[in-house]
């Protein structure tokens, strides 16, 4: 087993790993910060899969944004803030809800099946790519190309994609406004 | 190279677990970390996938757009849920039962 694969199967354990023990958390503020662990090493799987620009952008996205966020809005509401992180170690898990576990296990069995299928019948597509060569590698300019392909053939998503974006920042701020005194 | 089932075993397990938070958690802000982690499963399908495509780019710069999306969903959701506090005091969604006032 060669480096590569072994911090591959690293980050994937601890991206797995730190999953599970988020959404077994009782306390709020752990599991947050456990988040961050998750994205993080799946910015690395990221790289892995030869997406440096996504990774970077998952970094950049979701821990220097979207964490923040909420971490903003889990202190501006919850009340039981610093009785929660007191409280200390008696009721580190909390139990699971026996149903949501069986769904989720369910779903996880067919996703799994359906991935060991994936070798033995695999899309043509990607055979035939293998067979022309066109399959990415370590030393490719990803960078470049995706910049190319974003302002020639994405034109139209990467402007939807900024409206939408430009909508949604309104609407927030006009969800969190102070409603005029009446 | 690592195996494309290998990328799509990690992003079920990812999955499952997300929607695990979805269905069990009783905070609306962990409800949407695990709606994230759905979303952060599906993208690392689509850069898996992406892999081989080297003269469109489709995964990874669809996997761009679906970072934007989710950060402009987070934005809007986290807006609602600190109105849904300041009128009902909580964050569990079973206490929101009213559609208006």
């Amino acid at each position: 087993m060669n480096i590569a694969a072994l911090v591959f199967y690293g980050f994937a354990t601890v991206a797995v790993g730190s999953a599970l023990l988020l959404v077994s958390m009782r306390n709020i503020a752990r599991s947050l910060f456990l988040f961050f662990i998750v994205l993080f090493s799946v910015a690395g799987l990221y790289v892995f899969a030869l997406a440096d620009f996504v990774a970077i952008t998952q970094i950049l996205v979701y821990v220097g944004g979207v964490l923040v966020l909420m971490l903003f809005a889990f202190m501006l509401s919850n009340k039981e803030l610093l009785k929660d992180l007191q409280r200390g170690a008696s009721h580190f898990f909390a139990l699971p809800a026996w149903q949501s576990v069986i769904i989720a296990a369910s779903f996880l069995a067919i996703l799994v099946h359906t991935s060991l299928q994936l070798g033995a019948n695999e899309p043509t597509w990607i055979s035939a790519s293998r067979e022309a060569g066109t399959t990415l590698t370590p030393t490719d300019h990803t960078i470049q190309h995706i910049g190319v392909q974003l302002m020639t053939r994405y034109l139209l998503p990467f402007e939807i994609i900024s409206v939408l974006l430009m909508m949604a920042l309104i609407g927030a701020a006009h969800l969190t406004r102070k409603e005029a005194a009446s | 190279m690592i195996p494309l089932a290998h990328f799509l075993i990690v992003g079920a397990c990812l999955f499952s677990i997300g929607l695990y938070a979805v269905l069990a958690r009783r905070n609306a802000i962990l409800v949407l970390v695990g709606i994230e982690l759905m979303i952060n499963a599906a993208i690392l399908n689509l850069v898996a996938f992406g892999r081989y495509d080297k003269t469109l780019y489709g995964g990874q710069v669809f996997a761009l757009f679906a970072i934007v999306l989710a950060a402009a969903a987070v934005a809007v959701a986290l807006a609602i849920i600190l109105n849904v506090y300041k009128f009902y005091r909580s964050v569990n969604p079973e206490d929101i039962q009213n559609l208006k006032d």
